[in-house]
């Protein structure tokens, strides 16, 4: 905990958890879409489930895919501005088992590409993403993160640290998940200082790395 | 910055001859390594954050519920007809405190202080002292640093989630720190200033939160008005000279064992308590009673 999160931060109500929180949980989904999303369903679990409506929930996380801020006072319209920008939106229940009661699942769609992120709500505004495109995570938006889809072979760790490293930037946190072995799998890189967009073009460009997006924190 | 308790808060301020809001800028300060005008600079911003919500508030909006809105609205004509039972700085302090409250819960801007939930609290206390003893803002931003700085040493010792330790963690937190801030606001002794928080918190320990369906606005609204009224009554008591048996760090503790102790449906479920009175129940079901929702159906 932190003194300025204790007087803070400055916020739509009503819910750190349900609003704040929620608009967060867009703002990862817009990033690792990467694109303007055009079509997203979305579905709530738990208190989200039941809840979402008298909080502002549905809100909060369409204000989140649109790339507004917690503080933004665009949240109370964001429903209306996305019918403007030509999101098309559906808000669904689901029951996930063992799931945070504040839990999204959410299908994105831009019009090149298509992304599916979990998340939940864990208190205070703090979020954690716990699965992106199938590839289950552990982020939580709170230092400069960089995800990297690579093939699953020998070197790609490596390649990708020592640029980190050749730059300066020192790794907090990194994970590495993959579906099956050989195929493609997923680098997690949670990093002290800010990734450049320089050290970011070189470690796209590396033999094996198949694409690849910046989560700033949040 | 870390901070463990009160005590060593206190005992760092007296050697420095600060007061403890005073003393956690400057701790704050150090420990970023950034200059203390920056921290300043941060927390002018959330002051007046504090106002527009207040200002806000006034508008008499409708929260997003339904539940409540106009409330602030009804009762600051009420204070202005003189006809009020509270006068003075407790009058502007119920004002204040319900406007930002209505404000968060209608999606408005602000400062969550420690939560969302107890946001009207802090508030309440600190501008309306602010305004009728005439304090200068710099004096009132250091006091959100004392306010702050006791948040710290809840949050480690005890819990500021709802969820976690019930209403007396958000609202009573909140209560505790204006009332520390708001002391030595007015001229109190770091030591008057815990005495002041440790009875502001013993009043609100065991309070549970029972949100009716869920939502930041049965009976969270007005009771961030009883949050603020406490802490100004113990401001007072402790400005007399009137001291808490016990002290600030054990009264902390006790409310995080409390909130242990306290039973599942009435910390944030909408399981217990008001929620699951036959009237609580009826306004959930009324509000809930809805279907899914796609575009241009429900906005």
């Amino acid at each position: 905990m932190d003194l300025l999160d204790i007087i803070g931060p400055v916020m739509i109500g009503p819910s750190s958890s349900h609003t704040a929180g929620a608009v967060r949980l867009g703002r990862v989904g817009r990033l690792v879409l990467g694109e303007e999303p055009k079509k997203a369903k979305i579905f709530l679990h738990g208190s989200f489930k039941e809840t979402y409506r008298g909080h502002g929930t549905d809100r909060a996380i369409i204000a989140g895919l649109l790339g507004f801020d917690t503080s933004d006072p665009r949240i109370r319209e964001s429903l209306k501005i996305a019918k403007e920008l030509g999101l098309n939106y559906e808000f669904l229940p689901i029951d996930l088992p063992e799931a945070h009661p504040n839990t999204a699942y959410m299908e994105l769609w831009g019009d090149t590409s298509i992304a599916r992120v979990t998340g939940c709500s864990i208190g205070g505004g703090a979020v954690l993403i716990t699965d992106i495109n199938g590839y289950p995570v552990r982020i939580t938006a709170k230092y400069p993160t960089l995800i990297v889809p690579h093939n699953d072979q020998p070197g790609a760790v490596a390649k990708v640290t020592s640029v980190i490293a050749w730059h300066g930037i020192n790794i907090a946190q990194m994970s590495v998940a993959r579906q099956k072995k050989g195929a493609e799998a997923l680098m997690v890189i949670e990093t002290d200082q800010p990734i450049d967009e320089e050290t970011f073009k070189e470690i796209k460009r590396l033999p094996g790395i198949t694409g690849g997006f910046i989560i700033p924190p949040l | 910055m870390y901070l463990e308790s009160i005590e060593q808060l206190i005992k760092i301020a007296k050697e420095n001859g600060q007061t403890l809001g005073r003393m956690a800028l400057i701790l704050e300060a150090k420990d970023r390594e950034v200059p203390e005008e920056q921290l300043l600079n941060i927390m002018r911003e959330r002051l007046q954050v504090m106002q527009s919500a207040v200002t806000e508030g006034l508008q008499g909006n409708r929260s997003v519920g339904g539940l409540v809105g106009g409330q602030a609205l009804k009762y600051q004509a009420w204070f202005n007809s003189g006809k009020s039972l509270a006068s003075g700085v407790f009058g502007k302090a119920i004002t204040y405190a319900l406007a930002v409250s209505e404000a968060n819960a209608s999606m408005g801007l602000i400062v969550a202080a420690p939560t969302a939930g107890s946001a009207g609290v802090i508030p309440g206390v600190l501008l309306s002292i602010m305004e009728e003893y005439e304090i200068p803002e710099e004096k009132v931003i250091e006091g959100l640093y004392a306010a702050g700085a006791v948040g710290l040493v809840i949050a480690y010792k005890a819990s500021l989630s709802g969820a976690q330790g019930g209403c007396q963690a958000e609202c009573g937190s909140a209560a505790a720190m204006a009332a520390v801030a708001a002391t030595e606001l007015l001229g109190g002794s770091p030591e008057q200033a815990a005495h002041a928080g440790a009875i502001a918190l013993k009043g609100m320990l065991g309070l549970v939160c029972d949100p009716v369906a869920g939502l930041v606005e049965v009976p969270c609204v007005k009771r961030n008005v009883s949050a603020a009224v406490q802490a100004l009554a113990a401001v007072d008591l402790a400005l007399a000279g009137i001291t808490s048996a016990i002290p600030l760090d054990e009264v902390i503790g006790a409310m995080g064992e409390i909130g242990r102790e306290l039973p599942l449906s009435l910390k944030e479920t909408a399981q217990g308590g008001l929620a699951a009175t036959p009237t609580g129940k009826a306004l959930a079901q009324k509000i809930f009673g809805g279907k899914e929702e796609k575009n241009g159906e429900n906005n």
